[in-house]
């Protein structure tokens, strides 16, 4: 072993420790921040640790050198202009198009190698190791393309760019998705074979497949989708990994991709759903036109921004229901002054966090802490659901599905199971919301009919900006 | 490397990967799923040693700095956007009290 060798091994072995402990970190709110700086930072290393490797063995030629300068900095700039500039609302359509591009990279470097197959260790042909590399190639493309395709409609749904069509809840998707798998393992086996132009239908159908999968998954299982994905993406690069013969890749992109399942598999237990009844269900709103969940609305109450100020200002004691409406709106300041009003008034407030309210899971937690709310006043489902009772009054903004009593009450209906919020247990509920439009499950909400609930119908923005000019009428909140 | 000791890099590393997330409070789902996110944009060095072995094969550089750019995208892109989302969560306590 050479000096090259040795610096690069002990550096590769470092950065490993480095992410490992970046994504353990990860998981605690204290060292977050830090974790993530220090995965950065392992991430820095190992370039380094690479390119001095190269530098002390064979050498890097001039044009090498522009190539990469040209693809750092326009993707980099990229990353960073985007990752500044987008809103904390669009969070999740960020994250996954952000996945979409890793999985990307791995695709090509997989396509690059299999096209024109890299100079060197080639001098003596071995059929075990060649085997090793088109599988490893072929799973490398497979992956990233799945997860490209995948992550770019679940971004384009999140958007709004795309719904989702009719015909993906049929069964015929599965026929259709099963077609585009089975091509994939012809194309496989034909690459295998060596047969290299199957290369490209490989690409063709596992582009498609990933678009199959995730175009019929929809509503609150939308953050599970873009979750796993995540974790294939770590897939794709440790079989990057293994097609140039990197152990730091691998180590990376195995933790990545097993880490990325845990956290799977803790999201769909939040919501009580199963990963298979996610991935292959379908999305709720197909199910219920089978079944009882729509239906018309009878015993709609709705109310003037004034009469909702005047019960705010008698309650003790409120709860905010926040949801996907509130970042829509924008609205989490402004919400954060009429709290702030009330809080003033001496009125106990709280925020109760379901686990899925908005597109992804912590998503109104980051909203909510971008607006200045106290961590503590923001409750998780579990605790906040037996203070419902004691309640006078609960603040739906922007959420529908998670405060819908069907998931509870009706076993027919597609909700049913679903963990909710028990708003219908406090005293009176006012819901804040533009219409009466159907929730991202597309089903009706039993809590608009009830009698102890009254909408007042408006962008939640502007509602809470009245709001607050009624309860400065009302003297709420003047010191 | 044999590829037996890959396949054993490869075992190990899922191993730590499942080992690693414990028990997530829902408020990190979204950051931390940002942050491996930005993680798996390690294939950038796999696109780096496409570009050094090209050997001014032109097309493979185009391919390896198109690669290099997605992943860096997607590296860059991911830890400042953690990033933001954590400076949010860690400003507050100073803040309130």
């Amino acid at each position: 072993m050479n000096l090259p060798v040795i610096t690069k091994f002990v550096i590769d072995l470092l950065a490993v420790l480095l992410l490992a402990l970046g994504i353990k970190g990860l998981s605690k709110v204290k060292s977050a921040r830090d974790a993530n700086r220090l995965a950065a930072f392992a991430m820095s290393l190992s370039v380094v640790g690479l390119l001095s490797y190269y530098l002390g063995t064979s050498g890097i030629a001039i044009q090498s050198w522009i190539w990469i300068i040209i693809g750092s900095i326009l993707g980099s700039l990229f990353g960073a202009i985007l990752a500044k500039k987008v809103p904390m609302t669009s969070m999740p359509e960020t994250v996954a198009l952000f996945n979409g591009c890793g999985g990307m990279s791995s695709l090509l470097v997989a396509l690059g190698v299999a096209i024109f197959p890299i100079s060197g260790g080639q001098e003596n042909f071995d059929f075990f190791k060649s085997l090793i590399n088109e599988v490893s190639i072929s799973v490398s493309i497979f992956v990233g393309a799945i997860t490209f395709t995948g992550s770019i409609v679940a971004m384009a749904k999140l958007q709004g760019w795309l719904s989702t069509p009719g015909w993906t809840q049929s069964k015929v998707r599965h026929f259709v998705n099963i077609v585009f798998a089975v091509a994939s393992l012809i194309a496989f086996f034909d690459l295998i074979n060596g047969n290299i132009s199957s290369i490209w239908l490989l690409v063709i159908v596992s582009s498609l497949l990933g678009i199959g999968v995730t175009l019929p998954i929809g509503g609150a299982d939308m953050p599970v989708v873009i979750s796993l994905l995540n974790s294939y993406s770590g897939i794709a690069a440790a079989a990057a990994g293994f097609v140039v013969d990197s152990q730091l890749l691998i180590v990376a992109g195995a933790m990545v991709g097993a880490a990325g399942l845990i956290l799977t598999q803790v999201m769909c237990k939040g919501m009580n759903r199963s990963l298979v009844s996610v991935l292959f269900g379908g999305s709720l709103s197909a199910q219920s036109t089978a079944s009882s969940g729509s239906g018309e609305y009878t015993n709609i109450t709705s109310c003037s921004v004034e009469e909702c100020a005047l019960t705010l200002e008698a309650a003790n004691k409120v709860i905010i229901v926040p949801g996907y409406g509130l970042a829509v709106a924008q609205a989490q300041h402004t919400l954060r002054e009429v709290t702030k009003k009330l809080e003033q008034n001496g009125i106990e407030v709280v925020y109760a966090i379901h686990p899925v309210a908005g597109r992804m899971p912590g998503h109104m937690n980051v909203l909510l802490a971008e607006a200045d709310v106290p961590y503590e006043q923001l409750k998780e489902m579990d605790i906040v659901n037996p203070d419902f009772p004691a309640t006078d009054v609960v603040l739906v903004l922007g959420a529908n599905d998670v405060v819908n009593p069907q998931a509870k009450n009706d076993s027919t209906s597609p909700l049913y199971g679903m963990p909710v919020l028990d708003v219908q247990e406090a005293r009176t509920v006012f819901v804040i919301k533009r219409g009466m439009s159907a929730g991202y499950s597309g089903i009706k909400n039993d809590l608009f009919d009830l009698p102890n609930t009254s909408m007042v119908f408006g962008d939640a923005k502007k509602v809470l900006n009245d709001l607050i000019g009624e309860l400065k009428d009302l003297g709420v909140g003047e010191k | 490397m044999s590829f037996i000791s890959l396949l054993w890099v490869l075992l190990l590393g899922s191993l730590l990967g499942l080992e690693l997330i414990g028990k997530v409070p829902p408020t990190l789902h979204t950051p931390l799923m940002s942050g491996a996110n930005a993680i798996s944009g390690i294939t950038m060095l796999a696109a780096l040693t496409l570009i050094v072995k090209a050997e001014g094969n032109v097309p493979l550089l185009i391919i390896g700095s198109v690669s290099l750019g997605f992943a860096l995208f997607n590296v860059v892109g991911g830890f400042f956007v953690t990033d933001r989302m954590l400076a949010m969560f860690s400003r507050k306590p100073s803040n309130k009290k």
